[in-house]
């Protein structure tokens, strides 16, 4: 296949002037505006930016809710709390998950390095570990949420307080528990294709007819990485405050 | 229905969705888009949109009653018309919209950024590339906002969460929902909508461009400024939705700074009919089918601008707001504007995508009606609207401040619509026959300078280019340059001896 429809080009490079001008440089010039991406790579980084986006709303919205309604919130630390040894442990459940996620994306981050040296057993279980976190993560959730519903926790009501607490709990870490399952789903089909060895041969992935790279597992670390950023935010506003 | 039909299944999908995949490619010297298949995904997943809104027809109580604003808690209370069905099917509908909007999005995004043809730098790309462009980056960040509205309000509707609907008497009963807040979907809702206007807005800008420099024989007036313009008014309409609001009740403040922000468009606005003026100014015009449109354009464009100064102001958009004033505004600054350039663009490229050309006659025709008709059903509802006729009504009864004329206009703009509505059918009938009997076009019968009518084929053939890229040159406006041998200069000519690059 030709280079120039993967977006990759493989002649040599002439060095190019260096910060803020190379910026204007890179902008004014022909062919590609960020010249060391390739399509997937800029695809991705464009669709997290709107993606952040759907979050921002998502957050924003809650954050009105909270403010505007009529009756108290709840107290997110007794409500996200678990008895464990006849104690009450504020926030244990959410401490772990959050640790979880983030030892996740260190394995993501390990997976594509030993991707990129061509290491693809490692680097396919380094995926495998990190679809294993991920995995988790979503079943510790599942955990949480059947808690609160025994409770008493709906999307429509608790009897804790304000209505829009469970409204606002189910959406937004059910949208983000997508996310997560969507990224585990992914990461095992990538996982798989990099096991056999498909990169090494340019075997086709999905979505398209062209050669497979390594590269595709940078790309799902970018998607990955930032479903555990966005997951801090949810940290943030929804237990902690 | 009629509101959200048109402005995002209709306008929305044949300016990026249609022109925008036909076009980028063919104007940036690629292959096609860069990721084909998410294209075609993007495709299906529209039409299952459609299909699931148009679905609404067929279910108890037909389809949503609550206009495209949708604003709750209306939308989703009995006694608004397809509260039962209708209202669900609309909200899934651009739930899928959306998502298949981002595929195609990202597709437009990347492939103008990062598959550009050797010399075309961002700076050479035609406007109706640059409008295409900024139009879906503002789509992938505005389409969010509808996105975050549409999930909460079915949430409200299916599970019975109280997003946006405050504690409420219903017929007598008091509903189970308590502590919404209505003002804050609207806030989500013209998050998406104004910056809406200017996804539609800123392709017909970009393709107004074009038309007027390759039938006017000349280069657009102020290229980069043009562009600039094109970024600025996109920056600028992520910022203005307040406006919409006036009258929902806000802080006097936020009422100022939306005034400002909003008035402040027009200043690139102007800047791009200036342009368009001064392009035209003693060039050596061709009264093309595609020029009248573009033409009609700039006047009907004008006009809308013009009564959208009046809206931006608070105090004058308080007396005005929801009466007729503000759909004649926005029907001649987004419904008809637009249309008018999507025709003139179908006439334009239509020999570029079938390889003949429409015939010119009925052509003429067909715009003489659609623009005068135009007027006709929209400058008396102007007049309606000062008389203070509210819109959403069908049937005023004795409203004493109405005077009895009022009826008499009202018929007549429904006439006209009618007919103008009915002569449609001059253009269908034109592009089909067209299509099997129209003459033979050749590979550039406008002799325009920019790339996409220099493909070696005409209709062009997969992978556009044949064997090799195409190489650029210079800008898509080379016209009448002194010493070329033509009256036009294509991108992908080389330099001439002494030329500079432009």
């Amino acid at each position: 296949m030709a280079l120039e429809s993967i977006g990759q080009t493989a002649k040599v490079e002439l060095p190019r002037p260096r910060g803020l001008t190379g910026v204007v440089a890179d902008w004014s010039s022909d062919q590609r505006s960020f010249k060391s991406a390739s399509w997937g790579k800029a695809m991705m980084w464009i669709f997290l930016v709107s993606d952040t986006f759907i979050f921002s709303c998502f957050l924003i919205s809650y954050m009105t809710v909270r403010m505007s309604t009529t009756v108290p919130w709840p107290n997110a630390s007794e409500i996200f709390a678990l008895d464990i040894g006849g104690k009450r442990i504020p926030l244990i459940l959410i401490a772990i998950m959050t640790f979880d996620l983030i030892t996740s994306s260190g394995t993501m981050a390990i997976a594509v390095n030993f991707a990129y040296a061509r290491q693809r057993r490692m680097a396919a279980l380094m995926m495998l570990a990190t679809a294993f976190f991920g995995a988790t993560f979503v079943g510790m959730q599942a955990f949480e949420w059947t808690t609160l519903i025994r409770e008493g926790v709906r999307p429509w009501g608790n009897p804790f307080g304000a209505a829009q607490f469970g409204s606002c709990f189910f959406m937004i870490t059910g949208f983000h528990g997508f996310h997560v399952s969507m990224g585990v789903l992914f990461l095992l089909i990538i996982a798989r294709a990099v096991w056999r060895g498909d990169y090494d041969r340019g075997k086709p992935g999905f979505f398209t007819g062209r050669k497979g790279r390594y590269e595709i597992v940078e790309i799902m670390g970018l998607y990955w990485h930032f479903v555990d950023l966005v997951w801090v935010f949810i940290f943030a506003f929804f237990y902690l405050w | 229905m009629h509101g959200m039909i048109m402005v995002v299944y209709m306008l929305t999908a044949i300016f990026l969705g249609g022109f925008g995949n036909y076009l980028i490619p063919l104007m940036i010297g690629a292959r096609d888009m860069v990721f084909p298949f998410v294209n075609m995904l993007s495709y299906w997943v529209y039409l299952l949109a459609t299909l699931v809104l148009a679905a609404s027809y067929f279910v108890p109580g037909g389809p949503t009653g609550a206009g495209w604003t949708l604003y709750p808690p209306q939308a989703i209370l009995t006694g608004t018309p397809g509260h039962e069905w209708g209202i669900i099917l609309m909200l899934s509908s651009l739930i899928l919209f959306i998502i298949g909007f981002t595929m195609g999005g990202l597709n437009y995004v990347v492939t103008v950024l990062q598959a550009r043809t050797r010399g075309m730098t961002l700076m050479r790309m035609p406007l109706t590339v640059w409008g295409i462009f900024t139009a879906a980056v503002m789509a992938l960040l505005a389409f969010p906002g509808l996105f975050v509205a549409c999930v909460m309000l079915l949430l409200d509707r299916t599970l019975g969460t109280s997003f946006f609907v405050p504690a409420i008497v219903e017929m007598g009963e008091r509903r189970d929902y308590s502590g919404g807040s209505p003002i804050l979907f609207q806030h989500l809702f013209w998050f998406f909508g104004h910056p809406e206007v200017y996804i539609v807005a800123l392709p017909a800008f970009g393709m107004v461009s074009d038309l007027i420099s390759v039938h006017a024989r000349k280069n657009i007036f102020g290229y980069r400024m043009m562009v600039w313009a094109i970024l600025a008014i996109g920056v600028l309409s992520m910022v203005v939705w307040g406006h919409h609001m006036y009258v929902s009740g806000m802080d006097p403040l936020f009422g100022f700074f939306f005034a400002v922000t909003t008035l402040a468009i027009a200043v690139p606005t102007a800047m791009k009919v200036y342009n368009w003026v001064v392009t035209l100014w003693r060039a050596d015009i061709h009264f093309t089918t595609p020029m009248l449109f573009a033409l009609g354009f700039l006047v009907t464009f004008v006009n809308g601008g013009i009564t959208g100064l009046y809206l931006g102001n608070v105090i004058v958009d308080v007396p005005l707001s929801a009466t007729l004033f503000v759909v004649a505004h926005f029907h001649m600054v987004m419904g008809i504007a637009p249309v008018l350039v999507i025709f003139g663009a179908i006439y334009h490229w239509f020999p570029k995508i079938t390889g003949r050309m429409m015939d010119e006659r009925l052509g003429k025709i067909h715009f003489w009606i659609t623009f005068l008709g135009a007027y006709a059903i929209f400058f008396p509802m102007h007049y309606l609207g000062l008389l203070g006729v509210p819109r959403r009504f069908y049937d005023m009864n004795d409203a004493t401040f109405v005077p009895h004329s009022a009826v008499g206009l009202n018929i007549f703009m429904t006439t006209m619509a009618l007919f103008v509505g009915l002569s449609q059918l001059i253009f269908f009938y034109n592009v089909f026959k067209s299509l099997r009997h129209g003459a033979s076009a050749g590979g550039n019968p406008w002799r325009a300078a920019s790339l996409e009518w220099q493909t070696p084929e005409t209709p062009p053939g997969h992978g556009n280019w044949g064997k090799r890229l195409p190489v650029v040159y210079r800008w898509p406006y080379g016209y009448n340059i002194p010493g070329a041998p033509d009256d036009f200069v294509p991108q992908n000519a080389p330099l001439q001896k002494g030329e500079h690059a432009t």
